[in-house]
């Protein structure tokens, strides 16, 4: 017998944390181990419901200007649930450190002044394209380090370089977030080696390191790919905001979550060339070749 | 020489600023605070944070920040987003 891919998944013996334990990011810990955008649905009303549907616990949200003077269309905080919901807010549409910095203390600041737990999280974005959205991993670095010391809790998107991942780490990143592929893409984890490297670099000299696979999810097994090679969550936005049933996609994700998860627990069984048999050869009735 | 109109006099008029409040212009009458421009936007209860030339502004510290000519200001919420 001849094995493709040689390591079968740990049955729990380098993770300690049992199902019931679920995400623990910092000093927070969730049940649910899906964190949901509430960016790009037709409506506030249907993000809600794909919200709900979804069983996130932890949404993240944008920091743009006011509308000025009543010009008002609906505002995402008559539709999400302050006391529901943990709000991250992220630091989208920045490309460099010191504006990512800024973005990060007007969110801390409009979460303090809305009683929310999520005030002192950021979901750290610094980009360094517009067309492909992919991170700068230096204004990444620099922006982690900066927000570090303002006392930030920062989970940082980052590429699926495990060296890049490991230096977000040590900068002193609560979270790293390798994407699977560009934000919005529907590829799903385009990279599974260099996502199963992050895993094993970020959690060697700790194996609760929360990694979360960020961006690129399109579908419900992309979900579960990530989970099950060990990623402690999932972050997505447009794989339900975009998909043609939002709230139906919102309950497939977390299945897909659960599910992945329960297979990464659970230790699969290897990949093999050859087959193995699932019933027995003694007692057979039948003509055996070559016997 | 006649006397000086009253109505004439630097004292009398108002002073106007121009500062910019999310990249538009706006006229304020000088020394306005953050509260009161916040109010003439229609934002006097919204939860939204402000920054003074690129430096937050805590919301406990709004009543007491003088505004000044040529200053930019940011004033900024939550919106969807991934």
């Amino acid at each position: 017998m001849s094995t493709i891919e040689s390591k079968p998944s740990p049955a729990g013996a380098t993770n300690p944390a049992p199902r019931s334990a679920g995400l623990t990011i910092g000093d927070k810990s969730f049940q649910s181990r899906l964190v949901v955008g509430t960016g790009k649905y037709k409506s506030l009303d249907l993000m809600r419901e794909a919200l709900d549907a979804s069983g996130a616990e932890v949404v993240t949200v944008a920091v743009r200007r006011e509308r000025l003077y009543n010009d008002k269309g609906q505002s995402l905080l008559d539709h999400l649930d302050m006391k529901r919901y943990t709000i991250l807010p992220n630091t989208a549409g920045c490309f460099t450190a010191a504006d990512a910095v800024r973005v990060a203390r007007l969110g801390r600041e409009l979460l303090e002044q809305l009683g929310n737990p999520g005030s002192g999280w950021v979901k750290l974005e610094v980009l360094g394209d517009k067309k492909t959205l992919l991170p700068d991993p230096m204004g990444t670095l620099e922006a982690t380090r900066e927000l570090v010391k303002d006392g930030f809790s920062v989970l940082a998107y980052c590429s699926d370089d495990p060296i890049s991942a490991l230096r977000i780490k040590e900068a002193g990143a609560t979270s790293v977030m390798p994407a699977g592929s560009p934000i919005g893409s529907g590829q799903g984890v385009l990279n599974r080696s260099n996502i199963l490297l992050c895993l094993e670099l970020l959690k060697e000299t700790d194996p609760t390191y929360p990694v979360i696979v960020d961006a690129g999810v399109g579908s419900a097994s992309d979900v579960s790919v990530a989970m099950e090679i060990g990623a402690d969550g999932v972050l997505l936005n447009t794989a339900i905001a975009h998909a043609q049933n939002p709230v139906l996609m919102a309950s497939a994700m977390r299945h897909a979550t659960i599910a992945g998860r329960e297979s990464y627990l659970a230790g699969r069984i290897p990949r093999k060339l050859y087959a193995s048999a699932s019933s027995p050869w003694e007692g057979v009735i039948s003509y055996i070749p070559g016997e | 020489m006649p006397a000086p109109n009253p109505t004439h006099s630097a004292l009398a008029y108002p002073h106007f600023m121009v500062i910019s409040v999310n990249g538009e212009t706006h006229e304020l009458p000088a020394g306005s605070s953050i509260p009161a421009l916040l109010e003439r936007l229609g934002l006097k209860d919204a939860a939204c944070a402000v920054e003074v030339n690129r430096e937050l502004v805590p919301k406990r510290q709004h009543a007491a920040k003088e505004l000044r000519e040529g200053d930019t200001i940011e004033v900024v919420t939550l919106v969807g987003g991934g």
